[in-house]
């Protein structure tokens, strides 16, 4: 006879779930997701009350007619997954540790230029809660910096065998010519290297003209259209600087970019504000009357005052109702097997399909850098210019004292209200440029919206596991589609 | 896994990981005690050295290689657990001169008064 288990036990870090009549839960520290069965969930409802002795819940699930044997190999199976846990466990102290300083790059963001045909008034470029400091420096980067940031990206990206560069703005557009320069040369400098390159680009669209999208077409070049939804939405802050609405001025352009092209698909990018929080009129009007393929949606960056775009509470709940309704579209669509493009539902599955456990918000300082018109580089597009977060520039390389610094305070580990949140593995705390505009620290966590993170979390959860048992293929499918699985 | 159903790829991860561990566990010779299926004991054995803790795999004490008293010796002589017992090398040299034969004199070992 071997010594009898003494412990106590307590329940594990865990959020639990139903859905379509069944038991789930998300497991944070392991970004896992398991179905439960009923003997488990009568172990959890126990410990429900306190921590209760192994020899109890043996004894306990006996009486309910379980062999012996069978309850000791259910305790040590959930004891093992660590959805219970001795009582007087004590969790880890969360460790930050930078990731080391060759971390191959994967990905460029290219300020091609920061000069801008429209005066979006909560652009977080120009706008009231503008971090730049573009006086006096370079507008439009010249082919030379295009070049040398191509050869800094392939030769970063160490042993990867595809990167990608996205080009971005000011209004990309403005600067076509380089955009077209730098696509030829990094094709054959990959093509001598062995190593493929792709490529995405944002754009307000005005300026997009038959020869443009014939290039993006045939060069396979991902477009994300900033794009607001119908002519009223558009027209109230995404305007030139006269105050003139673009509805007008995009709509026969991006009618001309769906149709021509074909080879990547087409997004929106919609930023909620003030008085825009129709999510699922905008949504419809994007997707059925613009025919855009997918269509994302993110509240507007703001300072704590919100200035007068900014999203106050009505506003936000206007938001997430919205989410909500949209969201229901999405199951629906994949529950007959058919996508849906409410692409923050994708977003946030594809997490949960892989189990993404961030030790940071994005990629931001690690396999992605933005770089500036002068060939500044900085943690993504949207420091740019910024001259406090100025990451080395691409003829030195990166500033590893200053890359350190931030992956440091960007780190989940390090951000103390994030330890006790479930949502951590998908959000780990959120957007470094979001958290320096509301709190002055990239490393601040974004607690303005973290009952809003997990609310969103728990929905996708909750359709998660509605095709977990309703329609797992789609599940399956999705994540082959997607490269998941 | 018998009741949880892993359902995205990192819980699939865990299920294969706890599934090679199991396997492992049935080649390796040092188990943990608490698995399922237990690790065999060969009957007499000691499966814990904590003095005062020992049982055998009847889970008395009879059977025991060596009697549990003896144990008690053992740490007093090679340090096993120096905390709880009298120390040989510098305070209590004498704490064992009168248990010639631990087995049958461990009466004789007495209170130490520092």
């Amino acid at each position: 006879m071997t010594a009898p288990l003494s412990h106590r036990y307590r329940m594990g870090e865990m959020h639990r779930f139903g859905a379509a009549g069944a038991d789930f839960v998300y497991m944070p520290q392991a970004g896992a997701i398991f179905a439960l069965d009923e003997a488990t969930h009568g172990v959890l409802a126990r410990l429900g009350d306190g921590p209760v002795a192994h020899g109890d819940l043996v004894t306990a699930l006996v009486d309910q007619g379980m062999p012996g044997s069978d309850a000791e190999g259910l305790l040590r199976e959930l004891r093992q997954v660590r959805l219970i846990e001795a009582e007087h466990v004590v969790a880890r102290a969360p460790v930050v540790d930078t990731p080391p300083e060759d971390f191959p790059l994967q990905a460029l963001v290219l300020n091609v230029t920061n000069q801008c045909n429209l005066a979006c008034t909560y652009c977080y470029e120009f706008g009231a809660d503008k971090i730049s400091t573009q006086t006096g420096k370079t507008k439009y980067m010249t082919p030379e910096t295009a070049k040398a940031a191509v050869d800094f990206l392939l030769e970063s990206a160490k042993g990867r065998e595809a990167v990608h560069i996205t080009f971005f703005g000011g209004e990309t557009l403005m600067n076509f010519r380089l955009l077209k320069e730098a696509v030829a040369y990094a094709d054959a400098r990959a093509a001598e290297l062995g190593k493929r390159v792709t490529y995405s680009m944002t754009t307000n669209a005005t300026l997009l003209t038959d020869p443009i999208i014939d290039f993006l077409a045939e060069n396979a070049v991902g477009v994300t259209v900033s794009i607001d939804g119908p002519a009223e939405m558009q027209n109230a802050r995404r305007v030139y600087k006269s105050g003139k609405g673009s509805y007008d001025v995009i709509l026969p352009r991006l009618k001309s970019l769906i149709a021509k092209h074909k080879t990547r698909a087409i997004a929106a990018r919609v930023t909620l504000s003030a008085g825009v929080t129709d999510v699922v009129g905008i949504y419809h009007h994007l997707k059925h009357e613009i025919g855009f393929h997918e269509v994302g949606f993110a509240p507007v960056t703001t300072t704590d005052d919100g200035h007068d775009f900014g999203l106050n509470g009505d506003g936000m709940s206007a938001v997430l109702s919205g989410f909500h309704a949209l969201s229901q579209e999405w199951l629906e669509y994949a529950l007959r097997g058919q996508m849906h493009g409410f692409s923050n539902v994708s977003e946030t599955l594809s997490e949960l399909v892989v189990g993404t456990n961030k030790s940071h918000p994005c990629g931001a300082g690690l396999g992605l850098l933005g770089v500036s018109p002068s060939g500044d580089l900085s943690p993504c597009h949207r420091f740019t210019d910024a001259d406090e977060h100025v990451m080395g520039h691409i003829d030195s390389g990166v500033d590893q004292a200053k890359r350190s610094d931030f992956l440091t305070r960007g780190h989940v580990g390090a951000k103390y209200e994030c330890t006790s949140c479930w949502a951590r593995p998908l959000c780990a705390g959120g957007c470094h440029h979001e958290a320096f505009v509301r709190y002055g620290d990239t490393g601040h966590a974004n607690l303005h919206y973290c009952d809003w993170i997990r609310q969103w979390t728990d929905r996708v959860l909750d359709i998660y596991g509605t095709l977990a048992v309703r329609n797992p293929e789609f599940l399956e499918r999705f994540a082959d589609r997607k490269g998941l699985s | 896994m018998k009741h949880l159903k892993p359902l995205n790829a990192k819980a699939r991860r865990i299920d294969a990981d706890l599934t090679a561990i199991d396997a492992a566990a049935m080649e390796e010779d040092v188990v943990a005690l608490q698995q399922a299926p237990r690790p065999h004991v060969p009957l007499g054995c000691s499966l814990s050295f904590s003095p005062g803790w020992e049982v055998d795999g009847t889970g008395g004490t009879a059977g025991l290689c060596q009697p549990a008293e003896r144990d008690i010796y053992d740490c007093y002589v090679t340090c096993f657990w120096p905390v709880q017992m009298a120390d040989h090398v510098n305070y209590s040299p004498d704490w064992a001169s009168n248990c010639a034969a631990a087995t049958k004199d461990w009466r004789s070992l007495d209170v130490v008064f520092p």
